[in-house]
């Protein structure tokens, strides 16, 4: 467990993933606290996911004492959106890696584990889908399952599994050959019992915790496909179509051009910083696990 | 192994993955009850009223596996479907849309190499330096911005504030015109091509003009994940002995830099060429969505957002066949810049 340590401490120290710390403790802490944060009106308590309208005109409104963050098109509340959007995020972020990671895990030391004609078929298959550019495939799902938030976690799992799949595959690989693997299948222990007791918990640590930063590309995906209309029904706390409620509204009226700056900023924003603390905790994981890009 | 055998046994590894691709995205469209595939065939009203001999004219109630054999007997003869959107059989769509986009990857391609490798090495030069942690910060940044985003804050700044600098589309109207009447040949439709074709200098400026941003969008990713990928790999060749022999030799840092360490750092980075495809592919639908440039990839989102099933398939198939054939020439490429790789081992 000193192995833990030493990794927390070197997290910690490193000015780059303690940034990346604070901003995922700043947004875990806005998920959970969100109906303080922005408390849902009570004529809408039934659905607190819908972001409230302050009327229906197209125009957006700027930050006032009603509407810290203004309204965008259709006089949404940013704010209100851009916070329960949060949950909406990790919602969507943590689903899909923790589905992916077990189908990953399932699949890959199957094959890893049992190599020869399991492995070719579970590879060929990882292979039609590592075939299409992800987020085409992902749109394509979507499309075709018709949209919603349901729909893109499904898109989003089946581009990404087999990556996932693969690496543990790999790690399992790696390990299969030590002794205390020979060791356990000696004494007569099953299949089963190796791969779960000695295999995988030797192998896949780093590969889980490289998963469970991906969250922020998750997100960053989930957002693109909500921007492209493919995504939350309309008036969904959502970031990705809160930016798309800004799409009409890039550029102000003549001799105001930055008028609705707030409409496209603030959101964007938000998916920015949510991706970014993923990715310099990302950033240093990579440079602790993988000594080949140490900084040496 | 022969280069040449090696090829074709690649060439046959294709043959599983492609019948895996068309499996697939056929399954998706079998999905649907043959009531609404038979939708998709619909062009008139007359047709609409008589959906029963639709379905049985083109056997829509067949078995799976017949009718899987039909939909890939029309596919290679290139028959996707039919493109409600735009009025026309998927293939022309992808033939109509695709100079626009690679128009875009024209400009975008050489860009993202240039820019990652020469930010790749200076970042390793000064390793643990201000200029490493600086291009460090800049890289990790530029793959967390949303793209889309980015686009629109380009958008608001250079369309907007600027007024009108720097303009979405890909022509302005009178442009537009001009390109479209009659001494101005479009050999390849692609503007900026056609333009130096003709030695037309106003549409060459004006297509160009269209192209910054986008260019921009596209590849600002890929810039960090190839500079990042540089820096390490150059890092490991600095490392090497024949780097000590040529600084013993007494060669300039420049030159051990630019000549010994780099040449051996590029490999790696042309095995991630396939990558860098569809990171560009992922990167037009959105880039032409937001800048209203009408390439394969507005196309495709015009096509989803209108839930056309038959052309977002038909465009997710065209892209998987492209991808599977660059990473083939990638590996291919990877074989002959480096000797070491043994064919038919090496490379997975």
């Amino acid at each position: 467990m000193t192995d833990w340590k030493f990794t927390a401490r070197q997290l910690v120290r490193n000015p780059l993933s303690l940034l990346g710390i604070i901003i995922i403790v700043i947004f875990v802490f806005i998920a959970i606290f969100a109906p303080l944060i922005a408390p849902t009106p009570e004529s809408h308590q039934q659905r607190p996911y819908m972001i409230p309208r302050d009327g229906y005109r197209a125009q957006p409104e700027p930050p006032s004492e009603d509407h810290i963050f203004g309204t965008t098109q259709g006089q949404y509340d940013i704010f209100y959106g851009v916070i329960w959007g949060t949950r909406s995020a990790f919602r969507v972020g943590l689903v899909v890696i923790g589905i992916v990671v077990v189908i990953g895990i399932l699949l890959g030391s199957l094959a890893g584990y049992f190599g020869g004609i399991v492995d070719e078929i579970i590879m060929r298959i990882t292979d039609v889908f590592l075939a299409f550019p992800a987020l085409i495939l992902a749109m394509a799902i979507v499309a075709a399952l018709g949209p919603s938030l349901n729909t893109v976690i499904i898109a989003l799992t089946v581009v990404s599994w087999p990556s996932y799949a693969r690496l543990i595959r790999g790690d399992i690989l790696q390990v299969r050959e030590e002794d205390y693997i020979e060791a356990s299948r000696g004494l007569g222990a099953s299949s089963a019992r190796v791969i779960l007791r000695h295999a995988l918990p030797n192998a896949i640590y780093p590969t889980l915790i490289m998963a469970s930063l991906d969250i922020g590309a998750v997100v960053l995906s989930a957002a693109a496909l909500s921007f492209l209309g493919l995504g939350a029904p309309e008036g969904y706390a959502d970031w990705g179509q809160l930016t798309s409620f800004a799409r009409n509204w890039i550029v102000g009226p003549p001799g105001d051009p930055l008028k609705y700056w707030y409409a496209v900023t603030i959101p964007g924003l938000f998916i920015l910083f949510f991706v970014l603390g993923w990715n310099l905790l990302g950033d240093a994981f990579r440079d602790i696990f993988d000594p080949r890009l140490a900084r040496r | 192994m022969e280069l040449r055998s090696y090829i074709i046994r690649r060439l046959l590894l294709l043959i599983p993955v492609l019948l895996g691709v068309t499996l697939f995205i056929f399954g998706i469209t079998m999905m649907f009850s043959p009531t609404q595939r038979a939708m998709l065939y619909v062009r008139d009203a007359k047709q609409l009223a008589d959906l029963p001999a639709v379905i049985e004219r083109y056997g829509l109630d067949q078995p799976f596996v017949v009718q899987y054999g039909t939909w890939l007997g029309q596919v290679f003869t290139g028959n996707l479907g039919y493109s409600k959107v735009v009025s026309q059989p998927v293939s022309d769509a992808i033939i109509q849309f695709l100079p626009a986009t690679l128009e875009l990857a024209i400009f975008a391609t050489p860009l993202i190499i240039l820019l990652g490798i020469l930010l790749g090495t200076t970042a390793a030069a000064h390793k643990d330096r201000p200029l490493d942690h600086g291009t460090r910060v800049a890289a990790i940044l530029g793959w967390s911005l949303p793209t889309f985003w980015l686009g629109l804050m380009l958008l608001m700044i250079f369309y907007g504030f600027l007024r009108g600098f720097l303009p979405p589309g890909r022509l302005s109207v009178q442009i537009d015109l001009l390109v479209n009447a009659a001494p101005f040949i479009r050999y390849t439709h692609i503007n900026t091509i056609d333009a130096i074709l003709n030695l037309d200098g106003p549409v060459f400026l004006d297509a160009l003009r269209h192209l910054v941003l986008p260019v921009v969008t596209l590849s600002v990713v890929n810039v960090a994940f190839i500079m990042r990928l540089m820096r390490s790999s150059m890092l490991e060749s600095l490392g090497k002995g024949y780097i000590l022999t040529a600084r013993a030799k007494g060669l300039a840092e420049r030159v051990v830099v630019n000549k010994h360490a780099r040449r051996n750092a590029l490999i790696p980075v042309i095995t991630v060429s396939g990558y860098v495809f569809a990171a560009l592919a992922n990167g037009v639908v959105i880039t032409e969505t937001i800048f209203n440039f009408k390439g394969i990839g507005w196309w495709a989102w015009q096509s989803a957002i209108n839930l056309d099933i038959s052309s977002v398939l038909g465009f997710a198939l065209f892209n998987a066949v492209l991808f599977v054939l660059v990473n083939l020439v990638v590996d291919v490429l990877y074989t002959r810049v480096d000797p070491r790789v043994r064919l038919g081992q090496g490379v997975q």
